[in-house]
């Protein structure tokens, strides 16, 4: 029972941070959502990794190495290690530059603004909501996941998801943005910290990893899991893709909005790398390590095997303070609640005249009620879904290959001038409409899916290797879908945008006045 | 070395990315890095450090001049008027 009770003590303080800086803030709207655009550089780049460090990449990386193997170290954390920093660097900046210049909040007022089209907007809007959901929604099957089992089973999966709803609705309800932004610097710390002393208690116990490795080279089934054997090439190169899809997530650009001073960005993108290191490497490791402990677990069962190495190897209180480690990976999806409740107060209820008409404190508490609502849906769904996906694949099918293939719609906004509306709207129906089709095809070839480890199988055999089934996903000529959709995006964004008439003088001065490109 | 800046620093971002890509690794669990860990994986945790790296570089070499134009403007219009 003790390390439920650690973890009960952890959320406890989590609460408290948040309602502390329920305390230290005002009732404004820039203050709930963007805390007064005030975060200096070391709670910026803390709660920026917070941000985007959740239950995938600890769970869902973790269960994916237990089946692929090393290679998935390089997959995202290395990739994301090289293109998120540089997003941070090119996009986040400007987003930054954008913000306090003219008061925007979410990247759907810059787009609305520099395209002069409030459809694209709204159509951005229903987009990003459609595919953050899910994202929110493994947050919560996570959290019920590592609260069941860290307490052996005693408190199920229903009850553990609907306490750490309740306790992370409860901090964005009343901390915002600057509650939200404490707590993943907490939340951060405390893994980097905790995660080290799982990684070296779990080693030690099992005898010394190097013993480890040995077993796992010398058994025939484990062996290639110390290579990238389970990982084909095409698909290896196309992931390199998925990670432009931090910077299009709506709360790593809110995120990019708070920070107080430009200069907060240059620590981030330095050492956002060396995060990624130390948060991944563990994961990964431990996930092929697990392979040698738990045979035999299926895709959704993996998802769990950093847990059972904690409870199994590590004493009680420990295995608590580690759990809640955990935890705090899991509970990201404060950030991902509170820029869906941010656009909506923001894009949709302020746009269209709410603001005006009840005033910013209604705005405030519509953001609130918004909060509520989401995080009631993403339990309800998080109860059903439970053991029906793994939570990596679930992430990456909705949402990173979505948001990595609108990424070139924010470039064309930010750096090319003769980019219109109607190229970003025919990028975006295009992301819509392959999504759809994405997802269509992975259902319709579910019953073809091979075992990890077995070749990919033809869908449509007679259109050849064209649609393949792989274990986790659909791929083209073995290249993730993601790979073809970002380059449609471009391909449409610049060949629409040459055929239709360019934005007006105004707008173009606006946003790239003849001194300072695209900033001042 | 101002006008080929631009090009150096676009033909290090290609090179770090291509390093992303290393073939010769891929089925090598051998040697073991600091005696367990696998070399593919051990190459990916030096590649974190590289981009870490790559980015420092960027930040003083290509930092963009009118970020900090920006913050020190909004800083002034931020000051109290002197009387």
């Amino acid at each position: 029972m003790t390390p439920v009770i650690v973890v009960f003590i952890y959320l406890a303080i989590v609460l408290y941070i948040g309602i502390f800086a329920f305390r230290s803030g005002k009732s404004s709207g820039e203050d709930y959502f963007l805390a007064s655009r005030s975060l200096g550089q070391y709670i910026f780049l803390l709660a920026l990794f917070g941000t985007n460090m959740t239950a995938f990449s600890i769970l869902g990386a973790s269960g994916l190495a237990y089946h692929r193997g090393i290679g998935v170290f390089g997959l995202l954390a290395s990739a994301s290690a090289f293109v998120i920093p540089l997003t941070i660097f090119l996009i986040g900046t400007r987003l930054w530059a954008m913000g306090k210049r003219f008061g925007h909040i979410t990247q759907v007022q810059f787009l609305r603004d520099r395209w002069e089209c409030s459809f694209i907007g709204t159509l951005i809007f229903a987009l990003t909501a459609a595919m953050l959901v899910p994202y929110i929604i493994i947050g919560v099957m996570g959290g019920g996941q590592t609260l069941e089992a860290i307490s052996d089973g005693r408190l199920p999966y229903w009850a553990g998801g609907a306490l750490v709803a309740l306790v992370v609705m409860s901090y964005v309800f009343f901390g915002g943005m600057r509650g939200t932004a404490w707590v993943n610097t907490f939340q951060t710390l405390l893994f980097l910290c905790f995660g080290t002393v799982a990684f070296v208690l779990i080693g030690k116990n099992l005898g010394g990893f190097d013993e480890v490795m040995r077993k796992l080279a010398s058994n025939p089934a484990t062996a290639p899991l110390l290579t990238r054997a389970r990982i084909p090439p095409q698909e290896f190169f196309s992931y390199a893709f998925i990670p432009l899809s931090s910077i299009m997530f709506p709360h790593v650009a809110i995120m990019c909005m708070t920070a107080k001073k430009a200069s907060s960005f240059k620590k981030t993108v330095v050492f956002y790398p060396i995060c990624l290191l130390l948060l991944w490497l563990p994961s990964v490791f431990l996930g092929v390590v697990a392979a040698s402990q738990f045979p035999g677990l299926r895709p959704g069962e993996s998802d769990g095997v950093i847990l059972r190495l904690l409870t199994t190897n590590t004493d009680p209180l420990l295995a608590g303070i580690l759990g809640a480690a955990i935890m705090a990976c899991v509970m990201a999806s404060d950030s991902q609640i509170l820029a869906l409740c941010t656009m909506f107060t923001e894009d949709i209820f302020a746009y269209y005249g709410g603001k005006e008409r009840f005033g910013e404190t209604a705005q405030v508490w519509t953001g609130r009620a918004f909060v509520v609502g989401v995080t009631l849906v993403a339990y309800a769904a998080a109860i059903q879904l439970k053991d029906k996906a793994g939570i990596f694949e679930l992430a990456i099918r909705f949402a990173f290959s979505g948001f990595a293939a609108l990424s070139p719609v924010m470039l064309a906004a930010l750096f090319w001038k003769r980019s219109t509306k109607w190229g970003a709207l025919a990028a975006v129906l295009w992301v819509a409409a392959t999504m759809a089709g994405s997802w269509y095809l992975h259902e319709a070839s579910a019953t073809l899916a091979p075992k990890p480890g077995q070749p990919a199988a033809q869908i449509f055999p007679a259109l050849g290797d064209l649609f393949l089934r792989t274990p986790g996903s659909v791929t083209i000529y073995g290249y993730l879908p993601v790979m073809f959709i970002c380059l449609g995006s471009v391909a449409l964004m610049a060949v629409v945008s040459l055929l239709t008439r360019p934005p007006s003088t105004e707008t173009i001065e606006k946003y790239f006045p003849a001194q300072s490109p695209a900033l001042t | 070395m101002n006008r080929s800046k631009p090009w150096l620093l676009t033909a290090l971002v290609l090179a770090v990315f291509l390093l992303h890509q290393d073939f010769w690794n891929w089925s090598k669990a051998d040697p073991l890095v600091l005696g367990f860990l696998p070399v593919g994986l051990a190459y990916h945790a030096a590649y974190c450090a590289l981009a870490a790296l790559m980015m420092l570089v960027l930040v003083k070499l290509a930092w963009p001049a009118d970020l900090d134009r920006i913050e020190s403007r909004l800083e002034d219009e931020r000051r109290p008027p002197q009387p």
